[in-house]
């Protein structure tokens, strides 16, 4: 090679070499490590309260990097926020606390950073099915979970000993065991219930019902398959013959109710423990955990109830060093710093710890609950999905399903109207439905 | 100089001797008056007695007597601690949004009112008749088109975003231009101005210190309003650092409603309490410029 040739291609090398350099500058180092060794600086929306500790120990491990951690409300006042401020182009954060149903959502908007790209999609095995499945769709991975809500029966067994009701292992057996209840004591009921989109939708995952199915833009609704049927048929009873107190959940009343024994029992998921300790703290000794009653004898399948974790917005500036971040409190340090504050594990690792499994729980009489918690997030009904607009199908639930609480509408058909609201409102979004 | 003849107080032959300084006692009245008296007291009541009361009891014993243990002052330390303090960052903001949105608004509706009653120039008629359409408008009907406008200016999720529209209050406005009317005679303007002082000065150190009674009535008017105020910061604000007390205190009662969430309602409680003490001492120390403010107006010089 002559030396003009030589000087040309060194040229040419220097050129594509400084020309990569330049580009990976401009776009920022797609390395998640090598970001947060440089630095920067993250917006956190998020309400969960253990996560404050999380972004202490990430800034004391990365030094250049600062975080805002900002709590701009719970749930679906977050999720109104995250909205407005993707409409308006700005002000958003790079990183959002998303429950699994808000999920939907965010994805089909085209908000949320795609998170293969950073290695997401090889971290599948480290987290427990219902939550990882709530986090991706079609193998595209849209956030990484933080915590789950596997279903279990919280029940009163202080009260269920006193009126000789055994804990019931089929849904057969806590219908009965509400009918005795309720006539041994008619001020006690089992469970109470005035309409929530959350619980029925959770029983009729666990009953593998199937409603929501979503193709692209296809939008798919049957609340009268199989799985809700069998959910109907049990529940209408219970409400027909007033087994269910009118008491909303999450109200005072309800609080109240769960301590002085008008609520002998909730089915709901795994984070409850914390609110139970807080918020009944008068029931401590009195309570206790059974796995979700089954639709077969020796069934073992079970759902999930909320449950959320952390994704990255698209519009952010350092999805990287998000990213990196997302991993440390997900199954990283961060995962371990919220599992010792009381949050409720989505990894597998944690999930089957031996010291995690065999702590006992004195609002619980020492009852070892997370062995129960832990089986329940391995027999999650796989396969579920929500509907990309959950959040406001949840909002309406009331004024359609919800006309079976206080009327003479039968359930099945409360949730028929519910149904018809959904497609006109999937419709009118630009959705195609069947 | 008219000469008046005192009527003799007379008797009406029930016994009792009913003059202006003794009125007649009237049963009706009294009860009715008591009746609103303990429906006012007993949400007041409520909270004190609650508020010593721990999570536990607070579910399980009679609402209106003490529970078994006496937990106040541990539910004080706990309230102003909790979550490192955060309780006096909103005290703090509350303070600086009632000391700078009322006390401006107080400022400029004392201007106003003054100028409104005292001057004549052009257009004084239609600002009028706006002012007082503006009193007619619902805050909350506002609260939106607020939020776009101050969107706009990217002010949102600051405080001026809660100072800013605290400072304009119609109803204040109003109130100074009524006193303002009524309590300071032109005469004495003239005789200031004819003594060769400025417009200012005037204003400052004749007009002012007359005005007073009016100008507490509506200091206490904004401040109870921006201390209480709930919706506007609701709207504007995300950071929950910039929240005031009312935002603050709604956040930690919807800890409880939240999934994994710690229930705080004592807490809760304890920030109310603490929350109303400020205005209540406000009120019983200003009391009197609020009684006499009230009935400004009422007689003709």
């Amino acid at each position: 090679m002559s030396k003009k040739t030589h000087r040309r291609l060194l040229a040419g090398a220097a050129l594509a070499l400084s020309a990569t350099l330049g580009l990976t500058a401009c776009g920022g180092s797609q390395d998640p490590s090598e970001a947060a060794a440089k630095g920067g600086e993250l917006t956190i929306w998020a309400w969960e309260p253990t996560l404050k500790k999380v972004v202490d120990a990430y800034e004391k491990e990365h030094p250049d990097v600062k975080i805002d951690l900002v709590n701009v409300g719970t749930g679906n006042d977050q999720y109104t926020a995250v909205q407005n401020a993707i409409s308006a182009g700005s002000g958003g954060p790079d990183v959002a606390q998303l429950e699994y149903f808000a999920m939907g959502q965010f994805e089909l908007g085209g908000s949320l950073a795609e998170l293969n790209e950073f290695g997401a999609d090889k971290l599948s095995s480290q987290f427990a099915t219902g939550p990882w499945e709530g986090m991706s769709t079609d193998g595209k991975v849209y956030g990484l979970p933080m915590d789950s809500g596997p279903m279990a029966l919280f029940y009163n067994a202080t009260l269920f000993k006193k009126y000789n009701i055994e804990v019931p292992k089929t849904w057969e057996e806590y219908a009965a065991a509400a009918r005795k209840l309720h006539e041994a004591n008619p001020k006690s009921y089992m469970v109470n219930d005035t309409g929530d989109a959350g619980f029925m939708t959770s029983m009729i995952w666990q009953a593998r019902g199937k409603p929501f199915t979503t193709n692209g833009t296809e939008v798919d609704i049957n609340l009268n398959d199989e799985g809700t049927q069998k959910v109907t048929k049990l529940w209408q009873p219970l409400l027909d013959d007033k087994l269910v107190a009118p008491i909303t959940s999450w109200s005072d009343e309800w609080y109240k109710g769960l301590g002085d024994g008008t609520i002998a029992s909730l089915v709901t998921g795994a984070w409850m423990p914390a609110n139970m300790e807080t918020g009944v703290a008068e029931g401590s000794g009195d309570w206790k955990v059974a796995p979700m009653p089954q639709w077969e004898d020796g069934g073992k399948a079970t759902a999930e109830n909320g449950g959320s974790g952390l994704s990255v917005l698209k519009d952010s500036k350092n999805a990287a060093l998000a990213y990196d971040f997302l991993e440390f409190a997900t199954v990283g340090e961060g995962a371990d710093l919220r599992i010792s504050q009381g949050a409720f594990p989505a990894t597998t690792k944690d999930l089957n710890d031996e010291k995690f499994l065999n702590r006992k729980f004195d609002y619980f009489g020492g009852q070892q609950i997370n062995k129960v918690l832990s089986e329940s997030s391995a027999n999650v009904v796989p396969g579920w999905s929500y509907l990309p607009f959950q959040a406001y199908a949840n909002s309406i639930f009331n004024d359609t399903a919800g006309k079976a609480y206080i009327s003479n509408t039968s359930l099945s058909d409360g949730l028929g109207q519910w149904q018809k609201s959904l497609e006109t409102y999937a419709k009118d979004q630009g959705f195609t439905t069947k | 100089m008219a000469i008046t003849t005192l009527r003799p107080a007379t008797t009406r032959g029930r016994g009792k001797l009913e003059t202006p300084s003794q009125p007649k006692r009237n049963l009706l009245l009294t009860i009715v008056t008591g009746i609103v008296l303990v429906y006012s007291l007993i949400p007041l009541i409520w909270l004190l007695i609650n508020s010593t009361k721990s999570q536990a009891d607070l579910f399980s014993t009679f609402g209106l007597w003490f529970g078994h243990d006496f937990n106040f002052f541990d539910n004080l330390t706990r309230a102003l601690s909790y979550d490192n303090g955060i309780f006096l960052r909103w005290l703090g903001n509350t303070l600086l949004y009632v000391v700078v949105g009322a006390g401006g608004a107080t400022l400029l509706a004392v201007l106003g009112g003054y100028a409104l009653a005292k001057f004549e120039f052009p257009g004084k008629k239609a600002v009028f008749a706006i002012v007082i359409g503006a009193v007619a408008v619902p805050g909350t009907a506002l609260a939106v088109p607020t939020f776009w406008m101050f969107s706009r200016l990217s002010l949102t999720d600051t405080p001026w975003a809660i100072i800013i529209p605290s400072l304009i209050s119609p109803f204040g406005l109003y109130l100074m231009w009524s006193f303002a009317k009524d309590s300071i005679p032109s005469d004495l303007m003239e005789a200031a101005r004819i003594d060769g002082a400025s417009e200012f000065r005037t204003f400052w150190q004749v007009c002012l210190p007359l005005l007073a009674p009016g100008t507490v009535t509506v200091l206490l008017f904004s401040m109870v309003a921006t201390w209480n105020n709930f919706f506007l910061p609701l709207i504007m604000l995300r950071d929950s650092d910039w929240f005031p007390l009312t935002l603050g205190l709604n956040q930690w009662n919807s800890q409880a409603a939240t999934a994994g969430g710690q229930a705080i309602f004592d807490l809760v409680l304890m920030g109310s309490l603490l929350t109303i003490i400020p205005l209540i001492i406000a009120f019983l120390f200003l009391q009197r410029y609020w009684q006499s403010g009230l009935s400004a107006g009422g007689v003709k010089e």
